[in-house]
């Protein structure tokens, strides 16, 4: 069981916790200007990062604020929390680089904004 | 055979307690300090069990938590334990204990045919057998499954009490020998808040079992003085037969204290059976020891087969002779100091074989001088005897350790006292995350990198030595506390230790046929019967994974989890694939060590501790009418008043018919209620709302829909503008949480500068509706101060007054169709407002109704209900409300996924009404639509039946259905093919009563 510093309250159990994914998705300011595509990367779109991941958790049988979590997701450190509404801290990300090249493979679209940065595609 | 093999004195045990049990239904005896495997042996018991496939004659094979054979059933009834381990059961007096997994008994086991049969079953038998036909796998099913399995469950409730504990520490150390001591006393010592938790009754560990010496104390003694020392230290909690069973994230672990366990099923009469802790360390020493492996060899499994250090153990600490003609077999320097406490407890060793050509530590010099036969470069070849060993064939081993020859010698022993080395128990360290690395001298998986704040000491840690194992457990525990700010404390003991030479690595002894060629076995996991043949079948047969080869071979999936075998068979399916063994690797090690019992992991929280029921101020009110409650989300909500005589059916007809034709009264207080505040409350109304909230004036209400950023409903309920920047919302009952989370959560994460405040106060209010013809006429009664006419008091409006002389908010507001209040009180006067309501309503005939018959009568009206017609996929336009999209707003939470493709499309599920042609027939809701039927399933679905309900006011059935592009079928008829017929139905408007809403307006 994680050890999650909330800002607030101080350490405590992950089971006072919700996690609630990948922070600093920012609702678009006019979703009517969105194209489908746009939207549905917004609403269902998230990273899943093998290394230092940003995400949003929530104090839920505590002080129930929000607030956000710097974390290894291969190692489960906590490397920042910071409040809603401050910038995310300046952490390098780490490389976990055990995993081979991807294959060319000539049946994949070419636009490379779908591929890079989310394994899951491949 | 039985009969005394108590040694005349010596041992842990305390020879003037005398304790009585059962084993297989025959009385024996034993004394206090005994384990039920060390009573059992001093009765000259050996045959304790039935092998889990081939159902072969087994016998005690360790001496803890390792022991793959001894499993049996202890105790009976409630209180029984399947596939307890007599090493691991502390004696008590009237303990009972059975064999398992043999029929009629342990002595002639019909299953043993299957022995006889072994050449037919493979390693993945199952697998290959009984997938031809496929359609015959459920009936195969049935026979494995009785197959399967050990010891049989407890059937009926667990008696026993267990609890929780929550504690944090400063040093967490994990075992109680030679090592976890020295690292608890100088943790302990340096002032540290110290745990230090042992899986047996009494601390030590290898110390009970041998006759090392520290400072010139007998090991067990030092144990006893160290531990006491360390649990006078008010900063320290010792725990005695608490098992740290897993190693979770940021140093958390989980402890089982077995408190009672060794009292017997009556001894802890009031106590708690057992405790789980639940540890936040700071710091962590893993001081777990090791465990022996045995050798692989020819029908290595006989009853007398036991690991040599176990032996030990039986006579050193519980003063039993295991055997009466021991033959030694190993590959290793330790077994001789085995040897040698055996011999002088007066059991002859016949011979010492070894698999080294070339035999010269200290140790073998000493078994040599006290005239132990050593036979270096030997192995045994094969073992004889049925329910108990009574020779072993010996012959010279080749150098390259692949074959045996020479002329086989026969050598006469009920034991041969086996080890093959030592594995680390590196069980929690894995589970902490840390990485292994094979030792090629010590042959062995050692900690290499630790993933978190722990250390490893000791044996776990490969080192076997006794003073390297003080020595390393006082430096892990004194790095522990110095890093949490402690100073460490001078060193304090000494022990001597012999060197030793290396072992011979040789996963399997050959036999005198090639290994799976005859009747011999070589076992690998004696628990689940695996053989040495097996996995090599395995390797040849293509799995190349030792995760693979695991679950097809069943290595190591036993109760014991593979503790004495999981090595020797990833080392021979590295033998089999021609690969080092580092590059083949462990298997996952996972919580828990040793098996933790539900009950521990539940604690407390059972029966009604097991979930909250939260319950009305009016609740005490229900049950005396003798209310049907149903849970709704945790509320407990009245679902009909039946009256004598009354089914649910008789009663939620009639309370539906007091509400259309007079009064009805309902206990709406579980609804959930949020007060909004602030100068920005309409922002967020307008956001949260797919409707617009911009007009609504002081005293209005007004229905909302809340959608997910997936434009799917997810809630609605009536929300109420009290003042200039301050609204009441309600939600449904089981949604409250949600709503409120899902406001906080936009308030907090996205529009943090907006001035509106969220507050719950479904606690605060107690509310109570009253619907019916009547409940003007009631109201009027009941508060004076309120301008009840309908032009002053419209529908989906609110009043401030007087209620039964009650502070109370009123609501003009309707769920049934019917004129409609709801009036709320702060909850203290719930009951006092229902009591005043049932007293002046009586003149009406006023009903109590329920949850049933609401639904009912909304389903009349076609009202939906999120979580029935509203199921996570519905969009308010699929559930015809487009009129509360307010298509002029610019923005509102899932507005954007309206306009998706895949929601404009036409065919997707929309509501309707639909009536079967029959009146009298009532569908099952969940059922079905079609608009063909065909002779068979399958057949296209074109929706399903969300509510049905039989209709007093209507005199028919009603139901509510989404159905494929259903807005444009009225008036269709459709095929519903239920179990044992099909009935037919019209699709329609889901209004059936008063679709004008006349009455509501009343």
């Amino acid at each position: 069981m994680l050890l999650i510093t909330c800002p607030f309250c101080g350490p405590r159990d992950e089971s006072e916790f919700a996690c609630g994914g990948e922070a600093h998705i920012v609702r678009p300011a006019d979703p009517a200007a969105l194209t489908d595509a746009q939207w549905a990367d917004y609403l269902f779109m998230r990273k899943n990062v093998k290394g230092v991941h940003f995400e949003r958790w929530m104090h839920s049988h505590g002080c129930r604020r929000w607030f956000n979590a710097a974390r290894d997701t291969v190692t489960h450190q906590f490397l920042a929390f910071y409040k809603m509404g401050e910038q995310a801290p300046d952490i390098a990300p780490v490389s976990y680089t055990a995993r081979p090249a991807p294959r060319t493979d000539p049946a994949l679209p070419a636009d490379p904004a779908l591929h890079t940065d989310r394994e899951g595609a491949r | 055979m039985t009969g005394n093999f108590r040694l005349p004195s010596g041992g842990r045990i305390d020879r003037n307690r005398p304790l009585g049990f059962t084993f297989n239904g025959r009385l024996y005896r034993g004394f206090a300090g005994d384990s039920l495997a060390s009573a059992l042996l001093a009765n000259g018991v050996t045959l304790v069990g039935r092998s889990f496939k081939y159902h072969r004659p087994r016998g005690i094979f360790a001496s803890g938590a390792e022991e793959p054979n001894a499993l049996v059933q202890l105790e009976t009834g409630a209180h029984t334990v399947p596939n307890a381990k007599a090493t691991q059961v502390e004696l008590y007096e009237g303990l009972v204990a059975r064999s398992q997994n043999c029929w009629p008994t342990v002595e002639h086991d019909f299953g043993q045919v299957a022995d006889l049969c072994a050449k037919i079953l493979p390693a993945g038998f199952y697998y290959k057998t009984f997938m031809w036909p496929s359609s015959f796998w459920m009936k195969y099913e049935y026979f494995i499954r009785r197959a399967a399995g050990l010891g049989r469950a407890p059937e009926s409730p667990d008696p026993d009490r267990y609890d929780k504990m929550h504690v944090h520490c400063d040093v967490l150390v994990a075992g109680g020998g030679p090592a976890g001591l020295a690292a608890a006393l100088a943790a302990s010592r340096s002032g540290a808040r110290v745990i230090l938790a042992d899986e047996q009754g009494e601390f030590g560990g290898s110390l009970l079992g041998r006759r090392d010496v520290i400072d010139d104390l007998p090991g067990a003694e030092w144990a006893a003085r160290m531990a006491a020392e360390i649990a006078e230290n008010p900063e320290v909690r010792v725990l005695r037969r608490a098992t740290v069973f897993g190693y979770y994230d940021h140093n958390f672990l989980g402890i089982v204290e077995r408190k009672t366990d060794h009292l017997g099923p009556n001894g802890g009469q009031g106590m708690v059976r057992e405790r789980l802790w639940k540890v936040r360390a700071k710091q962590v020493v893993l001081a777990t020891g090791s465990i022996e492996r045995p050798l692989v060899f020819a029908d290595n499994d006989r009853p007398g087969v036991m690991l040599a250090d176990a032996a030990r153990s039986y006579a050193n600490r519980f003063g039993t002779r295991p055997g009466s003609r021991a033959v030694v077999f190993t590959n290793n320097d330790g077994a001789y100091g085995a040897a040698i406490d055996l011999a002088d407890a007066g059991i002859p060793i016949a011979a010492i074989v070894d698999l080294r050509a070339d035999v010269q530590g200290p140790l073998p010099t000493k078994a040599r001088e006290r005239g132990i036969e050593v036979l270096a470069g030997h192995a045994i070849a094969a073992t004889l005897g049925s329910k108990r060993v009574q020779a072993v064939e010996v012959m010279l081993l080749n150098p390259e350790g692949d074959k045996v020859h020479g002329t086989p010698r026969r050598i006469e022993c009920d034991l041969v006292a086996v080890s093959g080395g030592w594995s680390p128990t590196v069980h929690l360290f894995s589970q902490s995350g840390g990485k292994l690395r094979y030792c090629d001298q010590r042959l062995c998986f050692v900690p290499e990198r630790s993933k978190q704040v722990e250390r490893s000491a000791g044996a776990c840690n490969g080192s076997f030595g006794l003073a390297d194992c003080l020595d390393e457990g006082y430096a892990a525990g004194a790095a522990a506390a110095v890093a949490v700010g402690f100073e460490a404390p001078p060193r304090a003991f000494s022990a001597d230790q012999p060197g030793e030479t290396a072992p011979r690595a040789l996963w399997v002894v050959p036999g005198k046929a090639p290994v799976g060629h005859s009747k011999a076995k070589h076992f690998v996991d004696l628990a689940n019967d695996v053989t040495a043949a097996d996995v090599r079948l395995a390797a040849r047969e293509g799995y190349r994974s030792v995760e693979h080869t695991k679950r097809y071979t069943t290595l190591g999936m036993g109760p014991d989890q593979g503790k004495t075998s999981n090595v020797a068979g990833l080392a021979i399916l590295a033998e089999s694939l021609g690969k080092p063994i580092p590059e083949v690797g462990t298997t996952t090690f996972r919580p828990p060590y040793t098996p933790v019992t539900y009950g521990a992991l539940a604690g407390s929280d059972v029966g009604d501790l097991s979930d909250v029921d939260r319950t009305t101020p009016i609740h005490d009110w229900h049950v005396m009418a003798a209310a049907e409650f149903e849970p709704v989300g945790q509320w407990l909500r009245a679902r009909h008043y039946p009256k004598a005589g009354e089914d649910m059916e008789a009663a939620v007809q009639r309370e539906c018919k007091a509400v259309r034709q007079s009064l009805g009264i309902m206990d709406a207080s579980t609804l959930g209620k949020i007060e909004l505040r602030g100068p920005d409350a309409v922002k967020l109304l307008n956001m949260v709302y797919t409707n617009a909230w911009d007009n609504l004036a002081v005293g209005r209400s007004r229905y909302g829909l809340m959608l997910g950023e997936d434009g799917m409903v997810f809630d609605d309920g009536v929300t109420t503008r009290l003042g200039e920047n301050h609204y009441y919302m309600t939600t449904t009952t089981g949604g409250a949480a949600q709503v409120f989370g899902w406001i906080e959560e936009w308030l907090q994460c996205e529009w943090l500068d907006w001035r509106v405040w969220a507050t719950s106060v479904t606690e605060q209010w107690a509310t109570i509706a009253l619907a019916g013809p009547r409940a003007r006429d009631l109201m009027h009664e009941l508060c004076k101060d309120i301008d009840l006419s309908p032009a002053a008091f419209p529908h989906m409006a609110m009043r401030s007054g007087r209620v039964a002389g009650l502070p109370a908010r009123v609501f003009r507001v309707s769920f049934s169709g019917e004129l409609g209040f709801e009036v709320s009180v702060p909850s203290s006067s719930g009951l006092a407002l229902w009591i005043a309501c049932m007293m002046a309503g009586a003149k009406y005939g006023i009903a109590p109704y329920g949850t049933e018959a609401l639904h009912v009568l909304r389903a009349e009206k076609g009202f939906i209900i999120v979580g029935q017609e509203a199921d996570g996929t519905a969009t308010p336009i699929d559930l015809g409300m487009d009129w509360i999209v307010g298509k002029k707003k610019p923005d509102f939470l899932g507005k954007r996924s309206l306009a998706r493709s895949d929601m404009v499309r036409r065919d997707r599920k929309q509501l309707v009404g639909l009536l079967t042609k029959d009146p009298n027939i009532v569908l099952p809701e969940g059922a079905q639509i079609v608009d063909r039927i065909l002779p068979k399933p399958p057949m296209k679905m074109v929706g399903h039946v969300t509510s049905s309900y039989w209709s007093g006011a209507l005199g028919r059935s009603i139901a509510l259905a989404l159905v494929s592009g259903g807005h444009k079928r009225h008036g269709q008829t459709v095929q519903l093919p239920l179990e044992d017929r099909v009935v037919e139905a019209v699709i329609g408007s889901p209004v059936f009563y008063d679709p004008e809403g006349k009455r509501l307006h009343a």
